[in-house]
């Protein structure tokens, strides 16, 4: 810690969404108990947006005071840090105290996640605000959203793992309470339950790679370990780098819950039951990038790691290929979306794959502004329709929402890599990096750029079959209607940041610096080096970098124009392949079986085994041992009753008997 | 003086309450409840008094009680010793503070006998703080059968349609595990002639390793039954099922403490050689009995029934956490019998409160709750994310240091206990869905009414307990840190003990062991 000033102050970021959180949910048990007198009762709920809306612009505030201040320093020294106590500690005696502190760590990582948590946070509050109007559970909605925040502000802000554990858990929780904010319906509170278990597994193997941190390094402080393995040998003892290896696979096995990779993104497309606002904030902008943040934070252990970095990669790779396929005929717009952002975390993982930490950052950054759009417009799409999410029940809405539909297109073209948009610039410093690496990293790029084509072929079909061709919605009930300002203004900020957001990383071609790579780099400092270190640096040529660019966008340009046409006129293409592939359709609609193969596979087996536990082995066995024993114990005490007959005549035979066998002992001895 | 009043209050208040005449039920559930909050002031107030740094033993009181035979020339002399340390604080302040939150919850269900049952409930309140303080293993064996009297009477006279089986069951299972125990009792008092638990633990942990196991074996048989630990634990979910809401509370939150305290107090701190050799067969069964508990809760439909079978799965993190024998392990299997006081106190009340109003306990018989009983709902999942250890409340510090210090005693273990993580979240957020959420289509439901006042308010005091132990665990762990650093001294020695044994070499202190450390004796072992 080279800042031993404290920053108390860093403590207000996330306790503000905290209080705003309370304040919110007292006036929603206002507003129940307002509402149990009479139910047309001005409801106190009305003024929970406000509360919460002031709590995310007041932290977004202090985000940026910290950013300035961060930059006032030297790079190296850019870090402020405040602790408030000791919040767990146990004393060993041979190796003294193992403790963790509650404390908060703002570096130039952390504040860049604070910055877009809060800021892309306090728009889509802002749009929750007209969005969830006249919904009973309004002020409802506003508690958990702001406690979300909280929960992710501690999340990045947190300099000890097991910190980062209490947003890690928070964050899925709110997500459990978010995605089941419709419980009445049914099916929302099951996927919020599905969401929260394999959360859950992700979570156990999060604990796993902490105990193995705690083996290792005798603490669990994320600046400690890093700076440790940072200073320490590349070349690591054989049982240390397995352990190193093991703590950084389960670690990873932890993002996969939270980030919805391949094998535990299922429960992800499940979410969409909830609110819009709440898919776009949580399961698209923020939570689901903790798993990238937990890698780039920890990127010295990562890249120490051996083998494990190019696991990430496949992983990554497959997650996106997966959810771009998917993607391409899902027929509900928040679907299509949801598969999206399963794959556009897929490569951030496939950067994180390849050691291009600040790669996976900028994706991140830019995605958060990208999709977040993306939802937003569909959530407005979906207000406008009067709920209606099939998008072959849509079409021709363009002339209805205009301001919508423009910034939709923004968030499309910089989604699909249309060049100079914002995703064209991080994606393809994802795929250099990849091309870089060679080998294996060879084939994970070409999956790469397959995938790229398939997220521009989906992301323009879904704006052809929604704003283009037919109208096919009933025009006698529904009537397409453009969102309020409250909505739409959020929008256009988001519009403008998709489309120039990429100035924070253009490509070295350029002759421009890449901002974020600049601001990151005294965090993946450590990563970067080890990394060069053991495996070589891989530096491409600038005729190499322009064939890249090039490619990209030819790809995402070719594809976005059949995607686009091919869907302009409306439903006829998704028919085709149905009525030709119904198989390969069906396949790709169900995300290539995976979920149901789990369902058979792993539930229920383990529904199967808990019956048979609770009923073969704990009633019959164990419990019928037990009673059989008490009444084993009871039909001794029957039979030796029976023989106290109360007949002298019997006591005398017995007596004798007894006498007889006594003395036959006795004689024999 | 102190922890003699604080035992005998319960007692003082039980008496004054059978001089009410049969109709007062107000006056005896009034007395009854000033009674058990003065013992809750009194035990808060001991709480802060007991000094981290200072004597380990605090508070004692001793007179000499009646002498028994041994096998030395003097004669065992039984002391009426009580006192508080490190490893019964934590349990004597949970016992104090959770009886009035149960004589509270009884205004709504116990109608019938409101005398007797105050009466039972004081009377056991007794025996539990007795069971902790005793530092006499015959007093301790005197509160422990105590204890067990009340509660048989409880469940008997008020519990459920099947209260005479759950009831004849829980008590002679727990009977005879205790009398196995009772008769090491005897022997240890016997040879050694002392029944003081601090002499004791000087004189036993030098005993070889076989003899320790002999010991250990009978003793965790008792306390492996009241625990209780797989494959004993079958009378558990009979018990709390049956149980009125008031006996399910006592039961979850503190009777069953008193196994987890015994294998502590006893099977670790007075036998370490015993515990050392016996650890990875208790860890096993700990790790084992986690994932089995959780199952089987899993399978159930009664909601009762299934936080009983939760229970079983939390206090296997217990065992294997003190069985580990880490600091980590220990610290956290100590807050962890705290926690689940606490958290499966609160499940166990709400699910009172509910039955109080629907008369079914059936998982199927609910749906919607959330939607009638909002307040209701939201202490429900204040509860349960208690119960499955969301980082920031009460269950997770414990859950995490017991998994921490299982790891590093055994990976293995730990990572079987881990999956109770996933299995806990995956019964009890079912549970939660099939109750609260979805429609509310059951006109039977949609007539419940939500928590009133005093509903609300005894909750409160265990919710507080719930954030403040997930907030600052350390205000309660510092205060037991020293005792606990004495029991990881013996553990330490006895590995050593163990290890110098296991290469054949004698140790000085073996041939010492058997004599006793107070008496006149000391030639008894070698005049016979």
């Amino acid at each position: 810690m080279q800042s031993h000033e404290s920053h108390a102050w860093l403590w207000w970021i996330p306790l503000l969404p905290l209080i705003g959180s309370a304040i919110a949910g007292a006036l929603h048990l206002a507003t129940l108990r307002a509402r149990k007198n009479d139910p047309s009762a001005a409801a106190p709920g009305t003024l929970a947006p406000w509360i919460a809306c002031a709590a995310m612009a007041a932290a977004f505030g202090l985000s940026v005071k910290g950013f300035f201040t961060l930059q006032e320093l030297a790079p190296s020294a850019r870090q402020l840090a405040s602790t408030v106590h000791h919040w767990i500690s146990v004393n060993y005696p041979a190796r003294g105290e193992f403790a963790v502190d509650l404390s908060l760590l703002l570096d130039p990582l952390s504040s860049t996640m604070t910055l877009v948590v809060t800021g892309v946070g306090f728009l889509i509050h802002v749009y929750a605000a007209g969005y969830m109007k006249g919904d009973p559970g309004y002020g409802k909605f506003f508690a958990y959203l702001n406690l979300f925040v909280f929960a992710m502000l501690m999340l990045v802000l947190s300099s000890s793992l097991l910190g980062v554990f209490i947003g890690w858990e928070g964050v899925g929780l709110c997500s459990f309470l978010l995605i089941g904010f419709w419980y009445e319906k049914g099916w929302p509170a099951e996927a919020a339950q599905k969401a929260f278990v394999m959360n859950r597994v992700g979570d156990a193997c999060f604990l796993i790679g902490s105990f193995l941190l705690v083996r290792l390094f005798g603490t669990l402080d994320m600046a400690t370990i890093a700076g440790a393995i940072g200073r320490g040998p590349v070349e690591l003892e054989p049982d240390v780098q397995l352990q190193v290896s093991l703590a950084a696979l389960f670690l990873f096995g932890g993002a996969c819950g939270k980030s919805a990779q391949f094998p535990l993104f299922t429960w992800l497309p499940d979410a969409m039951a909830g609110p819009t606002p709440v898919s776009a904030l949580i399961h698209a902008a923020t939570m689901v990038t903790s798993g990238i943040y937990l890698i780039v934070r920890l990127n010295p252990l990562f890249a120490s790691s051996g083998w494990v970095l190019p696991v990430i990669g496949v992983v990554g790779a497959l997650t996106a290929l997966i959810g771009g396929s998917t993607a391409l005929v899902q027929r509900d717009i928040k679907k299509v979306l949801a598969y999206s952002t399963v794959s556009q975390l897929g490569y951030m993982f496939l950067a994180l794959g390849t050691g291009a930490w600040a790669a996976a950052v900028f994706h991140l950054v830019t995605h958060a502004f990208f999709k977040a759009l993306l939802f937003l417009g569909a959530g407005s799409v979906i207000h406008g329709m009067h709920e209606e999410q099939d998008m072959h029940k849509m079409g021709g809405l363009r002339k209805y929402m205009p301001q919508t539909f423009v910034t939709f297109l923004a968030g499309s073209a910089a989604l699909s890599g249309l060049p100079l948009m914002s995703g064209f610039f991080s994606k393809d410093e994802i795929l250099a990096h990849a091309f870089a690496g060679g080998g294996l990293y060879w084939g994970l790029w070409i999956v790469g750029v397959l995938t790229a084509a398939l997220t521009a072929y989906y992301t323009w079909r879904m704006v052809a079959l929604t704003f283009f061709g037919e109208e096919r919605f009933d025009r006698h009930h529904v009537h397409p209607h453009e969102s309020p300002a409250v909505m739409t203004v959020p929008l256009m900020v988001l519009a403008v940041l998709s489309v120039v957001g990429g100035v924070l990383g253009l490509p070295p071609v350029l002759h421009a610096p890449h901002l974020l790579a600049e601001w990151l780099e005294p965090v993946t400092r450590d990563g970067s080096r080890i990394l060069a270190e053991r495996a070589g640096e891989h530096e491409l040529s600038h005729t190499l970098e322009w064939i890249l660019l090039g490619l990209g966008a030819a790809i995402a340009l070719a594809f976005a124009h059949t995607g686009f046409h091919a869907h302009k006129r409306g439903t006829a293409q998704d028919e085709t392949l149905t009525a030709r592939r119904p198989a390969l359709a069906a396949w790709l609609a169900d995300a290539w079986t995976i979920d149901t193969t789990y369902k058979r596979v792993i539930l229920l087996p383990l529904r199967l085994v808990s019956f048979v536990v609770a009923v073969v082995v704990d009633q019959f066995a164990i419990d019928g041992t037990v009673n059989g024993i008490g009444a084993s114990a009871r039909d001794v005490a029957q039979w030796t009753r029976r023989s106290a007959t109360g007949s002298l005549a019997g006591y005398a035979m017995w007596m004798g008997a007894g006498a007889v066998v006594i003395s036959l002992v006795w004689m024999w001895s | 003086m102190e922890l003699l009043l604080l035992t005998f209050l319960p007692l003082v208040g039980a008496f004054l309450i059978l001089l009410t005449p049969r109709a007062a039920a107000g006056v005896q559930r009034g007395l009854a409840l000033v009674t058990t909050l003065a013992v809750a002031a009194l035990g808060i107030k001991l709480f802060w008094g007991y000094e981290a740094g200072g004597d380990p033993n605090q508070y004692l009181f001793e007179v000499p009680w009646f002498s028994l035979p041994s096998a030395y020339a003097a004669p065992t002399l039984v002391y009426f010793r009580i006192g508080l340390d490190g490893l019964s604080l934590l349990m004597v302040t949970l016992t104090a503070v959770l009886m009035p939150v149960v004589i509270l919850s009884t205004w709504g269900h116990v109608e019938k006998r409101v005398k007797e049952f105050m009466v039972w409930m004081l009377v056991m309140q007794t025996g539990m703080l007795g069971t902790f303080l005793a530092l006499d293993l015959v007093l301790f064996y005197f509160f422990w059968e105590i204890s067990l009297i009340p509660l048989y009477f409880l469940v008997g006279i008020w519990g459920g349609e099947r209260r005479l089986y759950a009831t004849v069951k829980f008590f002679l299972y727990t009977l005879a595990g205790s009398l196995v125990m009772m008769v090491a009792i005897i022997a240890i008092l016997y040879q050694h002639g002392t029944s003081n638990v601090y002499d004791l633990i000087n004189l036993l942990c030098r005993l070889p390793v076989e003899q320790q196991l002999w010991y250990f074996g009978a003793f965790a048989l008792a306390f492996g039954i009241k625990v209780p630990l797989l494959p004993f634990h079958t009378w558990l979910p009979d018990a709390h099922t049956e149980a009125p809401t008031s006996g399910s509370v006592v039961l979850a939150g503190v009777l069953l403490k008193m196994g987890t305290y015994g294998l502590l107090r006893f099977c670790i701190h007075m036998l370490p050689g015993a515990a050392v050799a016996a650890s990875p067969w208790m860890m096993a069964l700990g790790a084992i009995g986690i994932l089995y508990g959780a199952l089987l809760a899993w399978a159930q439909t009664d909601l009762k029934r299934l936080i009983a079978c939760s229970s079983v799965s939390h206090l296997g993190y217990v065992v294997l956490g003190l069985f580990a024998l880490t600091p980590a392990g220990i610290s956290g299997g100590m807050l962890q019998m705290v926690n689940h006081g606490i958290s499966t106190g609160l499940l166990f009340l709400l699910v009172g409160m509910i039955y109080e109003r629907r008369h079914s306990r059936a998982l199927d018989a609910f749906g919607g709750v959330a939607t009638v009983m909002p307040v209701f709902a939201v202490f429900w999942v204040f509860t349960v994310l208690s119960s499955v250890g969301l980082p920031g409340l009460n269950g997770f510090v414990g859950e995490y240091l017991v998994l921490l210090g299982a790891f590093q005693a055994s990976p293995l273990w730990s990572v079987v206990g881990l999956s109770g993580v996933i299995f806990g979240a995956v019964y009890m957020l079912m549970a939660t869905r099939k109750m609260l959420f979805g429609a509310c289509t059951n006109p039977e439901n949609k007539k419940l009414t939500d928590l009133g006042g005093r509903e609300m308010a005894l909750m409160v005091p265990l919710v507080v307990l719930a954030v403040w132990l997930g907030l600052r665990p350390g205000d309660f762990t510092s205060k037991v840190e020293p005792s606990l650093a004495q029991v990881q001294q013996r553990i330490l020695e006895a590995r050593q003990r163990n290890a110098t044994a296991s290469l054949g070499l004698e140790t000085p202190g073996t041939a010492a062991a058997t004599a006793p450390a107070t008496n006149s004796g000391a030639e008894g072992v070698a005049a016979r």
